[in-house]
């Protein structure tokens, strides 16, 4: 019987639980219309770079396909003539296409990058109705010439300093109402490597 | 007068359903459209108390068991006979017999004045249908039940729960029966223990 | 409003019927509508989620998407269902559900015409059209030719045997103190007191056996989506569900208005707070009673069969007996 009696305060106290969670602040991010703010190096949808001059600076040299864990990545480079050079080197990538539903977004291209051409950006919306949709090639991976140019993989937190492609001025690759500014992610940086932000 | 006549056709169409249907799920069907039907007729002749409790008694506990036990047991099992093999022996006779004493019925009503029936009807279906005092209300047969009627009332009651008892006799739980806990305990150990050989068996 | 009263009353009784229906139909399933609202976002809440809030503002136009999503749905009927039964079953649940709406009262029957009929033994129709909604659940569960809703029908039957006694009982004692059997009397009957004080045994059974009887957690067995995927409506899709789906909340909400007639006081005002209209009062009550149905649902895990049977027997049963027999000798005594 008194056991039973325990049951009773039980019941209620789960109840005074629930009606108190009721009033609790949720911690639902409202997807659509808010978005969250990735971490810095959130790894998502690849992008292309050029040099300032507007170059770009994929050299074509396949060490991203090869370094690839999981064959995502095709490049087939071709030479540079003296009329037209896409990059400064003797080599441009002719084709650059990526799977994205192969890719697994661990970023070793982007480590195996020589000229820090490849990167990934925390943008990560990419739902689609065809499978051949998901193949990313150079027109949609490559920064547009007059965007400007988002920050040298090296440049995050912990990456290794390198001398190539400084980037003089950091401008959104992005369109802002996609929910990554790359304003932001610069002002971040910059905080962090003075040691002003956790 | 109307609705007498859209709830007979409905009594009798429903009775015949229940007894010609071919599933036994759509008798019980058949039987809970008599039951209702009927509880309207007694609401027509201002029993209040007796439809509802047509309702309750009739098809909110003991038809429910009928289907209970049905669409346990013959949800598997082939549908009735039907057809004339379905008709036992004694049909022709009780046909006869039935159409006999009907057209007596209908004979002895004919002969009777229908307008008298009609009007001792009305009378009692004056004022407002329930009211105390009013035949047929919850009062009235409260009333009538734990005084005039007490005694039948009481041996009917009994004679139920004799009839509950002897169910649970016979049917019985065939677990052994324990007074303490002790003794429950030990019970079920041996029952599992019995399950147990039986699946090493 | 008394001009519109007369002119209700000079009207011929079928066409006040017919309106009044009509009426109480609309009310009845936006509420119903509305309901399920409600108790998604109450549950949500709940759950430390926000609940619905896509379609409107705040969600209030989720009913309306919902209501669209059953009616396009694809209306399947399984290969080996009986179809005639499997067609009727939901019907059978609807029309059981809202014709209890038929004498149910709104407010008092002196202040305006607040029900459609006032039946004198109201609260016993009351039992008798409840009693009937067992039908639809059992024959829908049984016409679907398949396991799962066979046993849910199965459990859904023994379930509402067991409770509606106790419930029955718990009526009793009301009945015994108010000493009538017409909802109207009964709501007068509790000018003062509210019976949920004076019966507050009978209060917490008919509580308990409302929530078995509705078939909503933690007495959910019926469609218990963990064991019988989702029970006696397994098989049904589109708008057949949807009627079913209808029937529960209404059904939940029936038992919120004899909760609240019989116990919380109808349209009685509490503490003499008669500025607000009686109307008012009563919907209040119900829906917090409503809330009440939502909190348990999201506070209660379910429970398990042979304890649910178990408590409903030789707890709820005994205990409401009892109170019974004390009330009626209080009764007795008092004079």
């Amino acid at each position: 019987m008194r056991k039973n009696l325990y049951n009773v305060g039980a019941i209620l106290k789960g109840l005074s639980i629930t009606f108190a969670f009721m009033f609790k602040k949720k911690p639902t991010i409202e997807y659509p219309s808010v978005k969250k703010q990735h971490a810095p190096r959130f790894h998502g949808l690849h992008e292309l770079r050029r040099y300032a001059d507007g170059k770009e600076r994929c050299i074509g040299c396949e060490l991203c396909s090869s370094a690839c864990p999981a064959n995502a990545i095709t490049v087939i480079g071709a030479e540079n003539t003296p009329e037209d050079r896409t990059s400064p080197g003797e080599r441009h990538a002719a084709r650059y296409e990526i799977d994205e539903l192969r890719c697994i977004f661990c970023g070793m291209c982007e480590e195996a990058c020589p000229t820090d051409a490849i990167v990934l950006t925390p943008r990560f919306e990419m739902a689609d109705y065809r499978r051949g949709s998901f193949i990313y090639a150079k027109d949609r991976l490559l920064v547009p010439p007059g965007a400007g140019l988002g920050p040298a993989p090296d440049e995050r937190p912990n990456g290794i300093p390198s001398d190539l492609g400084r980037v003089a001025e950091v401008k959104s690759t992005m369109d802002i109402a996609q929910g990554y500014s790359a304003t932001n992610r610069g002002e971040t940086l910059k905080t962090q490597r003075k040691g002003l932000a956790p | 007068m109307i609705a007498f006549w859209i709830l007979g056709v409905i009594l009798i169409a429903s009775a015949m359903w229940t007894i010609t249907a071919k599933k036994p799920v759509y008798s019980v069907v058949g039987l809970l459209a008599h039951f209702v039907a009927l509880a309207a007729m007694y609401l027509t002749l201002s029993g209040e108390f007796l439809a509802v409790m047509q309702i309750i008694v009739y098809s909110g506990a003991i038809l429910v068991l009928f289907l209970f036990v049905i669409a346990l047991l013959s949800s598997g099992v082939a549908p009735f006979a039907t057809g004339i093999d379905r008709l036992p022996k004694i049909a022709a006779p009780a046909i006869v017999v039935a159409l006999a004493g009907l057209g007596f019925a209908i004979y002895a009503v004919g002969r009777s004045s229908v307008a008298a029936t009609s009007g001792a009807l009305t009378a009692a279906a004056a004022g407002p249908v329930g009211t105390a005092g009013v035949f047929g209300s919850v009062d009235d047969f409260g009333k009538a039940l734990f005084t005039t009627y007490l005694l039948p009332f009481e041996i009917t009651a009994l004679i139920l729960m004799v009839a509950v008892i002897g169910v649970v006799t016979l049917a019985g739980d065939s677990t052994p029966y324990a007074a303490t806990e002790k003794q429950a305990r030990a019970v079920r150990k041996s029952m599992r223990e019995a399950i147990v050989r039986g699946g090493e068996r | 409003m008394q001009g519109a009263i007369d002119t209700l009353n000079a009207a011929p009784l079928w066409l006040v019927v017919l309106i009044k229906s009509a009426v109480l139909l609309l009310v009845v399933v936006t509420t119903f509508a509305y309901a399920m609202l409600f108790e998604r976002k109450v549950m949500g809440w709940m759950q430390l989620r926000p609940g619905p809030n896509r379609v409107g503002p705040w969600g209030l136009m989720q009913p309306a998407a919902d209501a669209a999503k059953l009616i396009l749905k694809e209306d399947l009927t399984p290969k080996t269902a009986d179809r005639l039964i499997y067609r009727l079953a939901p019907f059978i649940s609807l029309l059981t559900a809202f014709s209890v709406y038929a004498i149910i009262p709104f407010g008092a029957s002196a202040s305006g015409p607040w029900a459609i009929g006032n039946v004198n033994a109201g609260i016993l129709f009351l039992l008798a059209i409840t009693s009937l909604g067992v039908y639809g659940i059992s024959l829908g569960g049984w016409a679907s030719g398949s396991k799962y809703p066979l046993l849910g029908s199965v459990r859904s039957t023994a379930q509402m045997i067991s409770y509606e006694l106790s419930m029955s009982l718990s009526f009793v004692g009301v009945l015994i103190i108010a000493g009538t059997t017409s909802l109207d009397g009964i709501v007068n009957a509790q000018l003062h007191w509210w019976f949920f004080i004076t019966q507050c045994v009978g209060f917490v059974i008919y509580v308990i056996t409302a929530v078995a009887e509705t078939n909503r957690a933690p007495f959910d067995l019926v469609e218990a989506e963990t064991e019988l995927v989702a029970g006696f409506h397994t098989e049904y899709s589109g708008l057949r569900f949807g009627l079913f789906f209808i029937a529960e909340y209404v059904n939940m909400l029936t038992v919120s208005c004899i909760a609240t007639l019989l116990f919380l006081g109808g349209w009685n005002a509490p503490f003499g707070m008669t500025v607000v209209p009686g109307i008012v009062w009563f919907l209040i009550k119900v829906a917090t009673f409503m809330f009440f149905y939502i909190w348990l649902r999201s506070t209660l895990p379910r429970m398990r069969y042979d304890r649910l049977m178990a408590f409903g027997w030789k707890v709820l049963l005994p205990v409401a007996t009892l109170n019974v027999i004390a009330t009626a000798i209080y009764v007795a005594f008092k004079g």
